[in-house]
């Protein structure tokens, strides 16, 4: 009995010795898990991943090494945290081989190199395969929208619902010319490469047509030069097909200044030294959209507001006696020519909101049902 | 020609940066890169012609004296003063930076600070409560003004605690416990949230329509005239 318990204490204190020598004496190993791959749907760049750090390591960050074609690897990246597990080299070249070592770094200041990942090479994709919904989706609204201008061109009616902001322009533009006084013309702070410009320079073109039949003064302060030079072209032409070549005056559409505040101040010191009958302020607004409809409210003018800017929408629809309210603002050029193909594309847009409108509500009600698929194919979309 | 030339190069770029949104590829990015910077080369011809267009209808307005010709005259002289004492130093200039930090800030400052008389101005129009849709938007307003301001959620508590049977833990009152911040805050999320998302997706909408027709050649007006 005696020797057994002898036994059990060396055994006992063999094991314990063992424990302890293998604990002090073990170092951290290596990083598991490190791959690197070309990353998908983009130019010239690898990913490298590797495994989570345990919340009990010593570990602080991490370093990648990267070689090329097999030479020496260096240092690739400053200091990672901790809790990374990827890192994108988004300076890899193209169509060469590299090859990736993710350093870890322990809190003694000591370094362990994972395994070196197999030599991946960057190659260079023709198609965003993360946007396959989106490009779906455009080519299905493009569609509709052709398919709405050829339906408009076979001579079917398209019925476009009444927008009571488009039917005042006439009722503006008479008022000004009863009255004898002048048309005023806000085209925004936008350039000529933004939409609502554009959009609110057609409307633009369809206002002067009517002032050339009735020869109302037309006034355009400009914020941006290019926007001048095409703005003069557009109520040019218009004065010329209406055959009032000689009514047309140049001077009346000029550029005013390109500073937000100070063109805001000049339009609002045109206002009330000129007191325009009618104000139009159609295009892209910022801060300075209130201090234009606030002082032509204040003066009586008849002001007809559109924008795409929804958070200049409230101010407008507060101090304006019309709004074009966001998507208004692009169908006024359809609205105002009545030409089919125009027309057309309204009913093609028309369309497009039918469908959102039936993803939105069969989405609501799939998740309803615990089915997610509409939701995680738009959290997909990038 | 004057129409067919510019309407063809616009259907020619408006297709290709429409593939460069869907293809990464080192080649399309390079086509991107170069478009956008193309753009920028514009800007200086584009301060030209500002500077020139500028001139030519101040000079006229002071050459014929028109009416208030005299603030075409301060333009002058605003323009020539910053230009001779901006250009041989550049804007780091103490003079300059003087005359920027004193005069156009404050200036535009003081445009800027017009806005709140106008908002409440624009606020007292709007909120009165002449129909039911305007009822409505006082009284979104009254309780997205009361959560903004500190003191609303205890005006918002006190009026609660008048509620017959508030003290009830399983009250409905109980529900708003967050006070006037909560109710603002859910206005804000909700309805607010929810109508600014259609107007977004209607002017997102509308935004690929005018792009397509203008592409397309269906929208030609901007172009201005001749065939």
């Amino acid at each position: 009995m005696k020797h057994n318990k002898t036994i059990l204490w060396v055994l006992t204190c063999l094991v314990s010795f063992l424990c302890g020598t293998f604990a002090f004496s073990q170092e951290p190993s290596p990083l598991s898990n490190v791959n690197a791959k070309d990353t998908p749907s983009d130019a010239t760049s690898i990913t490298i991943t590797w495994g989570k750090t345990p919340e009990d390591s010593d570990i602080i960050g991490y370093i990648i090494l990267r070689n090329t074609n097999e030479g020496e690897f260096s240092v690739l990246s400053p200091q990672l945290n901790a809790d990374a597990t990827m890192y994108k080299d988004t300076k890899a070249i193209k169509d060469t081989k590299h090859a990736y070592i993710v350093r870890a770094i322990y809190e003694n200041e000591t370094t362990i190199d994972s395994a070196q990942t197999a030599a991946v090479q960057a190659t260079d994709q023709w198609f965003h395969t993360g946007k396959i919904a989106l490009f779906l989706a455009m080519l299905l609204f493009s569609a509709a929208i052709l398919g709405s201008v050829y339906y408009a061109r076979s001579g079917k009616e398209v019925f476009v619902r009444r927008i009571p902001g488009l039917e005042a322009v006439d009722e503006a533009i008479g008022r000004a010319t009863e009255m004898g006084r002048s048309i005023l013309y806000v085209l925004g702070l936008g350039s000529v490469d933004n939409v609502a410009t554009i959009a609110s320079m057609t409307i633009l073109g369809q206002v002067a047509r009517r002032t050339a039949d009735y020869e109302t003064p037309l006034r355009v302060p400009c914020n941006d030069p290019i926007v001048l030079n095409v703005v003069r072209e557009m109520v040019k032409t218009s004065y010329l097909d209406e055959g009032r070549p000689d009514a047309y005056q140049e001077e009346n559409i000029f550029y005013l200044t390109g500073d937000q505040f100070a063109y805001a101040a000049g339009v609002d010191g045109m206002m009330i030294r000129e007191k325009p009958a009618a104000v139009f302020l159609q295009g892209t607004f910022f801060a300075e959209s209130l201090l234009m409809a606030e002082t032509g409210n204040s003066i009586g003018a008849i002001q007809i507001a559109g924008t795409d800017s929804e958070h200049q929408l409230p101010f407008f629809i507060a101090a304006c006696d019309y709004t074009l309210i966001g998507e208004e603002l692009y169908a006024a050029s359809a609205y105002l020519s009545r030409e089919p193909m125009l027309l057309g594309s309204l009913r093609g847009q028309d369309w497009g909101k039918v469908v959102i409108f039936v993803t939105i509500i069969l989405g609501v009600a799939l998740e309803l049902f615990g089915i997610n698929w509409i939701t995680t194919l738009l959290q997909n979309v990038r | 020609m004057k129409r067919q030339i510019p309407l063809a190069l616009c259907f020619l770029f408006g297709i290709a940066m429409i593939f460069t949104q869907f293809s990464p590829h080192s080649y399309s990015q390079a086509v991107y890169k170069e478009v956008i910077n193309w753009g920028l080369i514009i800007s200086p011809f584009a301060l030209v012609l500002a500077v020139v267009t500028l001139i030519q209808t101040h000079a006229t307005r002071i050459r014929l004296r028109t009416e208030h010709w005299q603030y075409s005259l301060i333009v002058f002289v605003g323009m020539i003063v910053m230009v001779l004492i901006g250009v041989p130093d550049g804007p780091q200039n103490s003079v300059f930076v003087w005359l920027y930090d004193n005069v156009q800030v404050p200036m535009d400052a003081t445009m800027f600070s017009l806005l709140a008389f106008f908002i409440a101005s624009a606020a007292f129009r709007a909120f009165r409560a002449r129909s039911f849709e305007a009822t409505l938007l006082l009284i979104a307003a009254m309780l997205v003004m009361m959560g903004n301001v500190p003191v609303g959620d205890l005006v918002w508590n006190k009026l609660i605690s008048w509620i017959p049977g508030s003290d009830s833990p399983e009250s409905w009152v109980n529900s708003t416990a967050n006070g006037a911040s909560g109710i603002r805050q859910w206005i804000l999320d909700v309805p607010n949230l929810a109508a600014r998302r259609g107007i977004i997706l209607g002017v997102s909408l509308g935004v690929i329509s005018q792009s397509i027709r203008i592409i397309l050649g269906i929208e030609r007006s901007y172009l201005g005239g001749g065939d």
